[in-house]
């Protein structure tokens, strides 16, 4: 039993914006006073002190397969980057790919205890969920690659969608995932046959079918599945001078269906004159305001050592020929695909100035933060470490106007960013790092401070710097017990994977066996995740 | 009773066949069906009757035994724990924890094997892909300085040359099969083109080969005993298939230039893509070899060769690699994870692995656990314990046990030996 008094509470799912409030923790949970004992409860005093629920991230790429593969190959990543064991820690090493135990003690001590895996491959599921019993603390969930998928893409030729829908509501539950992520709908498809998708309306070679019907059907099934996340979506052309267009499009194409659209700052470019891309950020922006069932991520750059890695092969292997930096590639059969560059972003490197301010542009021209959540697309844009350094970007003007005079000359030219006055207030903050993102998933006891919320609470000291105080928050707490006090982890326990299980028409499974059978180079029956093979699973229900 | 149990993973190679069919009749396997002459000794020739420990050939309880190896870890300067490439994930896991609880080097049968490979992954990246795309996709195969034939007996019919999948129905006749080596191997047998190169001349020949794709003039008339002619052949090939993959194996790791050898060829495949889509694939010979790459990347950053001794990783292949460790006399105690050294290590290394305190864990005997002070018989994963293992394309494999668990499991061990290190 614990209890936070007299904290400065930023509860925004509760609409409590800095008022004066106690809050009470019994088994893990938040409880009204009169549900502890309070002679025997420990003590928080929190006068002067703001509180907030735990950090939330939507989009990570934090372990698994191609995390791993990253680690394994970039060990000049590691040598200045190591944190030495204690009595109560492990030992690590990483900066942009950490290992799993200081991944996670990062994590924590920067306040956040929930973290998303951003893609895994079902094949290689298991393999994540390894990785994920070894990455303490946090409660993470992971997103499963369905948008290159030969059994739903078949399904799409044939038109039978119902058995597309049961064939993801076993698949989510045989991989133990928590949500349908997309990447590049047909296009890592192509690019097994070194070829790529620019068109929503371009055909996925051998299936006869376009990107477009991917997207809507996988949209269409999450609906009819009711899953606690919406579809989480890495349309085509990442990255391309008409990325903007294409993302409008895809938007547009959903017809009202809830989407979420990650780290979208490496999909608002435009063309202009040159070979430099323009920032598309307000267009981007008037669609994800004009558009209530639209969620985004940003991605935001940050300036340093990065190591890209995503499903997205064929545009993978375009930044291994552009910036000539090592290529890691793994076709995935039947399912997907995945790629990894290391790249270095420059503050004196025009292209990658643009993306500097268009990804702060998206933060301050989206009007509801309910819709735009913080992200670095760990670790593609950079480490997620760096989110303190993007919340002073946005709470701080002047600090934000000396950082753009300090970026390319041509990546200012013509820039929206230095009109734009706004600045986050503590409460925004809490929208776009914790509520808002607990909501898209769907996760009802997280990103809040309501009876009956996980005691997942971050306590920070009210800083003029707000990189400092975001860095190192007084207090962590995971579960109602302190994981980290003052930026240092004091305990270390296992976190939880969150998974779904949809129900679905167990005909199916003939259909997939036979599957199996044609293609599949391992048994169907040695296929799926049984429950009791995750240690600390956790199933959220689908209603 | 006669129980039959279906979809079980053999654990001997890379490839883990994961559709073997037991026959179980008194805890005892009477029959094992798809497996190979290599996996059968798995099966058949396993006695899962629980035996005790022993410290210095004298049967002792599992305690004592614990006791005693947790001493001599923790008494040792510089211990050394190697092997792990033949146990599950699980006991891997606790091994790398083991480790960096005693500040140990940690190493796997990698440094002896695939460690070069990963040198030039780490210098050049890898244009990889699982093992249906072989199947479904490629038209073009070369093996090369591998002979899957002898050491991974399922390979041609499961996965390459003789699978049947989306793209590849007709199997053998929809593809290309190359075998690159330095002797006519029985693999060589079921090539369309076998290449003889001169021992030691792989990095010429795959310089020569990019050079080609390249549009570069080679202008003698041979590179490594092979003709040029040949060469521009097979660049023509490689430039034009749908889907091409090589499988590589010790001829390129453990011949001169090593990984420069593995550099060079990953280079070669890599540009490739340029031109068609192509992958390269080591073949992993031990069972869960790629899964012990794996945990020791995710636990430490490094896939082997990993020095903890300073409290944090630190990653020395040459340093911190155990036959280093042992022919420079560095290592003053070590625990073996399901492997033989003695058998296999060069002559200094495996003297020295006699004169200091040994421990080991193993479900066999072998010329390890004869010589070792502490020896725990372990559970044998795959078939009375179960376990994850990760396949050569590392696909992780989760495997069926098919005898009723009576001993205790290298996991449980060490778990055991962890908690005795703490109370020293």
């Amino acid at each position: 039993m614990l209890g936070i008094l007299n904290g400065n509470v930023y509860d925004p799912m509760n609409k409590i914006n800095a008022q004066e409030q106690d809050i009470w923790i019994r088994q893990g949970r938040i409880v009204s006073p009169e549900a502890v004992d309070l002679e025997r409860a420990k003590i928080i005093d929190a006068t002067g002190l703001v509180v907030m629920p735990g950090g939330v991230d939507i989009h990570s790429h934090i372990v698994g397969a191609k995390v791993n593969a990253g680690r394994k190959f970039r060990p000049e990543d590691h040598r200045h980057n190591v944190r030495e064991r204690t009595d109560l820690t492990r030992s690590g090493s990483g900066y942009t790919v950490p290992t799993t135990y200081l991944l996670g003690y990062r994590y924590a001590e920067m306040g956040y205890t929930t973290v998303m895996e951003a893609a895994t491959a079902p094949l290689v599921a298991r393999h994540t969920h390894e990785e994920l019993e070894d990455t303490p603390i946090l409660d993470k969930g992971v997103f499963i690659t369905m948008g290159n998928n030969h059994f739903i893409m078949k399904c799409i030729r044939d038109g039978k969608l119902e058995q597309a829908r049961d064939y993801v509501a076993w698949l989510l539950g045989a991989s133990k995932g928590y949500a349908i992520k997309i990447v590049n709908p047909g296009g890592v498809e192509n690019w097994k046959w070194g070829r790529n998708v620019t068109e929503l309306d371009d055909e996925v070679i051998g299936f006869g079918i376009n990107p477009r019907e991917i997207v809507t059907t996988l949209a269409w099934i999450n609906e009819e599945l009711n899953l606690p996340h919406v579809p989480h979506v890495h349309g085509i052309n990442l990255g391309r001078s008409f990325s903007a267009r294409t993302t409008m499009e895809t938007i547009a194409g959903l017809e009202g269906r809830a989407a979420h659209f990650c780290h979208l700052q490496f999909f608002s470019y435009g063309k202009q004159k040159g070979k430099l891309h323009r920032s598309a950020a307000a267009e981007l922006a008037r669609a994800v305001n004009e558009n209530s069932n639209v969620t985004v991520d940003v991605g935001q750059i940050i300036f340093g050592e990065a190591t890209t890695m995503t499903s997205d092969g064929p545009l993978q292997h375009r930044l291994h020929r552009e910036t000539g930096n090592k290529w890691l590639n793994e076709d995935i059969e039947n399912e997907t695909g995945g790629g990894i560059v290391p790249v270095l972003f420059k503050r004196n490197n025009p292209i990658n100035s643009v993306m500097w301010r268009t990804g702060l542009e998206l933060f301050l021209l989206i009007d509801d933060p309910w819709q735009v959540f913080l992200t670095t697309d760990h670790p593609n844009g950079g480490p997620f470490f760096c989110y303190p350094h993007v919340i002073k970007l946005l709470m701080d003007r002047d600090f934000r106007a000396q950082a753009f005079e300090r970026i390319h000359r041509r990546g200012r030219k013509n820039a929206l960013l230095p009109e734009l006055a706004r600045e986050y207030s503590l409460y925004e903050i809490a929208i776009i790092t914790r509520a808002g993102p607990a909501r898209a998933l769907g996760l009802k006891n997280k990103g809040h401070l309501g009876l009956g919320a996980d005691a997942d609470i971050t306590i920070y000291a009210n800083l003029e710097d707000k990189e400092e105080m975001f860095a190192r928050p007084k207090f962590v707490i995971k579960d109602g017990v302190v994981v980290a006090r003052d930026g240092r982890i004091v305990c270390e326990r296992p976190g939880r994977t969150l998974y779904v299980a949809p129900p679905y028409d167990p005909k199916i499974e003939e259909e997939i066996r036979a599957h199996f059978q044609e293609s599949y180079t391992i048994s169907f029956n040695n296929y799926a995740i049984s429950p009791d093979h995750l240690a600390f699973g956790e199933m959220v229900p689908c209603e | 009773m006669k129980t039959i149990v279906e979809n079980v993973t053999c654990t001997f190679c890379g490839c883990l066949c994961d559709d073997i069919i037991v026959e179980v009749e008194d805890s005892r396997i009477v029959r094992v069906r798809r497996v190979c002459a290599n996996g059968r000794g798995i099966f058949v020739d396993y006695d899962p009757t629980p035996r005790r420990p022993t410290i210095a050939g004298r049967e002792v309880d599992w305690h004592e035994a614990i006791v005693e190896a947790a001493m001599i870890l923790d008494r040792a300067d510089s211990p050394l724990i190697y092997g792990l490439s033949s146990t599950a994930v699980e006991a891997q896991r606790k091994a790398v924890e083991l480790a960096d609880r005693l500040g140990a080097v940690i190493d796997t049968t990698s440094s002896v094997c695939h460690g070069p490979t990963g040198l030039a992954m780490q210098a050049v990246g890898e244009p990889s892909c699982t093992l249906g795309e072989v199947r479904n996709r490629a038209d073009l195969l070369l093996f090369w300085g591998c002979n899957p034939a002898a050491s991974h007996l399922r390979h041609f019919r499961r996965y390459s040359i003789m699978s049947k999948g989306t793209l590849t129905p007709k199997g053998r006749r929809d593809r290309t099969v190359f075998v690159i080596d330095v002797r006519p191997t029985a693999s060589a047998k079921v090539a369309d083109h076998f290449l003889q190169l001169k021992p030691d001349s792989d990095f010429e020949v795959l310089t020569s080969l990019r050079a080609i794709i390249k549009g570069e003039k080679i202008e003698v008339e041979k590179v490594g005993g092979v003709p040029t002619a040949t060469l521009r052949d097979l660049a023509e090939r490689m430039k034009n298939c749908r889907y091409g993959v090589v499988f590589m194996g010790m001829g390129l790791t453990m011949s001169r230039a090593r990984d420069h050898n593995v550099r060079e060829l990953f280079n070669l495949v890599c540009e490739l893509n340029q031109f068609a889509r192509f992958s390269v694939m080591p073949m992993r010979g031990h069972g869960n070899v790629a899964g012990a790459d794996q945990v020791l990347t995710w636990q430490s950053g490094y896939p082997f060769a990993v020095s903890f001794a300073r409290g944090y990783p630190q990653y020395g292949p040459g340093e911190f690699s155990a036959v280093d460790m042992l022919a420079r006399r560095e290592a003053d105690a070590a625990l073996i994870l399901a492997s033989d050294p003695v058998a296999h290590f060069p002559g200094a290394a495996s003297e020295q692995l006699k004169q200091i305190p040994t421990i080991i864990l193993d479900p066999m005997t072998n010329l390890t656990t004869q010589g070792a002070q502490v020896v725990f018989p372990t559970a044998c994963y795959g078939v009375d314990a179960t376990g994850t293992s990760y396949r050569m394309d590392n696909v992780a494999i989760r495997l069926r046990p098919v005898l009723p668990t009576g001993r205790p499991t290298d996991e449980d061990v060490l778990n055991q030996v962890i908690e005795a290190v703490k109370q020293c």
